[in-house]
């Protein structure tokens, strides 16, 4: 998952890579404040979502009451669907050139790839479609490790000066330690500037954790639950992935590939899926009973449509979650395709709860978005 | 010669046998015929599970109840690299690592140590490899497979037990099916199932069941591209929905950097002459006009 930026940034400095200088605030006071000690300031919403210049949500601002009227501005908008909870406020910091670097997991090699450009502050994928040459790629290999020349190669190729090369070195490194120090698959800095001061300093910063590799209760887990909503924390808690869209029709599955396949078979028939959540294999009566009401206690959604196909899943359970999580009123069309292990047995479970389930996982998608189109 | 040299005779050792999802599975495996000779749960040597002797290492396990050929290993994702370090040490040809959120640089460093050592992983994250009516290795459901002509490789779970079924239902059968895995690492990747399919003698055609995130589709459909003799091959891609920069479940399937979406991994199976589901339904029909019609449609 996506780390917000003011979390990376702190893991950047502390592994001893420059970030600017800045505070969180959550009130146009805590703005005015920051800008008074600094004087130019820049504005960042904090939300784990590209393209936020675009969306309004970087601004300058020369003066602390200009910090806090765009403070609260900002706070409390919403970005491209996440809500603005934080604004990062930074000194603004006079750049002679903007690099791009980056450390990613190149998996089919199995091994760590750096990136490296001199035209930084453009999006990497619009970088390697326009001007692939001016992209530098290196391999490190994750028994050796990281090694200097790799910093060497990446200062020359960024055409930076014989005196900036062991900054260049050092910035490389950190990423390295950084990446295996939180269990990253991306570390991204973008812009890399070079300051008017001749530093160099990290304008932004994108870390991509692998959840696997997050300690439940470490300060980091703690902290990255700040890019989720309510529900998709909820979720997490209960054990079960779930990815919130803006669409009206819930979805469930069993398997991440098959609800992957949902999701785009309602898309086919013209639905908008309004989610995405796997309950995994073999999930009990409780767990699918509160993976309905989830989707049930979401005003977006209209519809919900619960995808099965039983191998260790067995789909007695499954009808006897959704049929509880359907007792004490809350109630919406609940269309259900159930194939596979007891499937007779939860076939007549969830005609007691009034639900007809399907065999044919396309029908069921038909119906779903029928219902939510038509207003049956 | 079937994919892997597997066959009814392959001598099999489960790793984490003693715990629930392990010895569940062992017994599932057990009935359909695989000849599991022995277990290894560290401390519980000496014991044993639905008849199977448990020993404490797996080179105990090769000393005692030996040779073991491949290995299924159930054990949790906080030990998982260890056993396949194990695995590889003492011996195992082929690891089959059903275990699902491995630690990411833990996961690509014992998976690299094991294929360094000439030893073939396949997973993690995966239900596993059958030869339907010969061997299962792993988890998936037998009865959705059908022994037939076509190969399954796909890096889902669910998602792989509803494509055979529906091959199994058009008379076509599965040939065999190898899950690559959900994970950003695999052992077999797309492009080197390919491979032990076009040695498998029973497979007369593939299908390819992908997701969002990584380049694995892309490798597969250069080498496919590129090689002279070609099965033919149907591919199904799920994902198209997904936002970028999140997680859909799987800890491979995320798109970042611009790489790895919908568009991405279509565009290139296309380009190699791969042809394309947009549904489950339409791959029984695509692959029996890929091998002449010869299919008998069973409803």
């Amino acid at each position: 998952m996506r780390l917000l930026e003011h979390v990376a940034k702190d893991i950047l400095r502390r592994h001893g890579i420059r970030v600017p200088e800045g505070r969180v605030a959550t009130s146009p006071e805590e703005a005015a404040e920051f800008a008074r000690r600094h004087g130019r300031v820049v504005l960042k919403a904090q939300v784990p979502v590209g393209g936020r210049g675009l969306a309004g949500g970087v601004l300058f601002a020369n003066s602390p009451d200009e910090a806090a009227a765009l403070l609260a501005r900002i706070l409390g908008t919403r970005i491209r669907g996440y809500a603005v909870r934080k604004v990062l406020v930074e000194e603004a910091i006079q750049v002679a050139r903007e690099f791009y670097i980056s450390l990613t997991v190149d998996r089919s090699e199995r091994s760590y790839l750096f990136l490296a450009s001199d035209m930084g502050g453009v999006e990497i994928e619009e970088l390697a479609r326009r001007h692939p040459e001016r992209i530098l790629k290196i391999r490190v290999d994750p028994f050796e490790g990281y090694r200097r020349h790799v910093g060497r190669r990446i200062a020359k190729f960024l055409g930076l000066a014989r005196d900036s090369w062991e900054a260049v070195d050092s910035i490389a490194s950190a990423m390295y330690r950084i990446m295996l120090d939180v269990g990253a698959e991306l570390v991204e800095v973008n812009p890399l500037a070079l300051a008017a001061d001749g530093s160099l300093v990290a304008l932004d910063a994108k870390i991509l954790v692998d959840d696997n590799s997050l300690p439940r209760d470490s300060e980091l887990a703690k902290a990255s639950r700040e890019a989720y909503s309510e529900a998709e924390l909820e979720a997490m808690d209960a054990g079960f992935s779930y990815v919130e869209l803006e669409g009206d029709v819930g979805i469930v599955g069993n398997g991440a590939g098959l609800t992957m396949a949902t999701l785009d078979l309602v898309k086919a028939y013209g639905g908008e899926p309004a989610d995405f959540l796997d309950i995994g294999g073999g999930a009990s009566s409780e767990r699918v009973e509160r993976a309905v009401r989830l989707l049930l206690a979401n005003p977006r959604v209209k519809a919900i449509l619960i995808n099965i196909f039983g191998g260790i899943t067995r789909c007695d359970e499954v009808a006897r979650g959704i049929a509880r999580a359907l007792e004490g009123g809350a109630r919406k069309p609940i269309v259900v395709r159930m194939v596979g292990t007891n499937e007779e047995e939860g076939r007549k479970l969830l005609e007691s709860a009034g639900i007809a389930a399907f065999r044919d996982a396309e029908e069921a998608a038909r119906r779903v978005v029928e219902i939510v189109r038509g207003g049956l | 010669m079937r994919v892997l040299g597997l066959s009814r005779a392959t001598r099999v050792l489960v790793q984490g046998i003693t715990g629930r999802e392990g010895s569940f599975h062992a017994k599932l495996m057990l009935e359909y015929g695989t000849r599991i000779v022995a277990g290894v749960t560290p401390g519980k040597g000496g014991s044993s599970v639905h008849g199977v002797p448990v020993y404490d290492s797996v080179c105990e396990a090769q000393e005692g109840a030996g040779p073991i050929e491949a290995s299924v290993i159930f054990v949790p994702a906080a030990s998982a690299p260890d056993a396949i370090y194990e695995a590889v040490d003492c011996g195992v040809r082929l690891a089959v690592v059903i275990t699902e959120g491995i630690p990411l640089h833990e996961e690509l460093r014992a998976v690299r140590y094991a294929r360094s050592r000439g030893v073939t992983v396949v997973g993690p994250n995966t239900p596993g490899v059958i030869v339907p009516g010969e061997i299962k290795l792993g988890i998936m459901p037998g009865d959705y497979f059908a022994p037939g002509r076509v190969a399954v490789i796909s890096r889902s779970g669910t998602l792989t037990y509803e494509v055979a079924w529906s091959l199994s239902r058009a008379g076509l059968g599965v040939s065999f099916a190898l899950g690559i895995g959900g994970d950003p690492i695999t052992g077999v990747d797309f492009a080197e199932a390919y491979e032990l399919a076009l040695r498998d003698e029973a497979t007369e055609a593939l299908v390819v069941v992908g997701e969002i995130g990584g380049d694995a589709e892309e490798r597969f459909a250069e080498i496919y591209e590129r090689s002279a003799r070609k099965l033919p091959a149907v591919a199904l891609v799920a994902g198209a929905s997904a936002p970028p920069e999140r997680r859909m479940g799987h800890a491979g399937a995320i798109i970042y950097m611009g790489r790895g979406d919908y568009a991405s991994k279509v565009g290139a199976l296309s380009r190699a002459g791969i042809r394309v589901a947009r549904r489950v339904s339409e791959i029984p029909s695509m692959v029996a006009e890929l091998l002449g019609g010869q299919a008998k449609f069973k409803s």
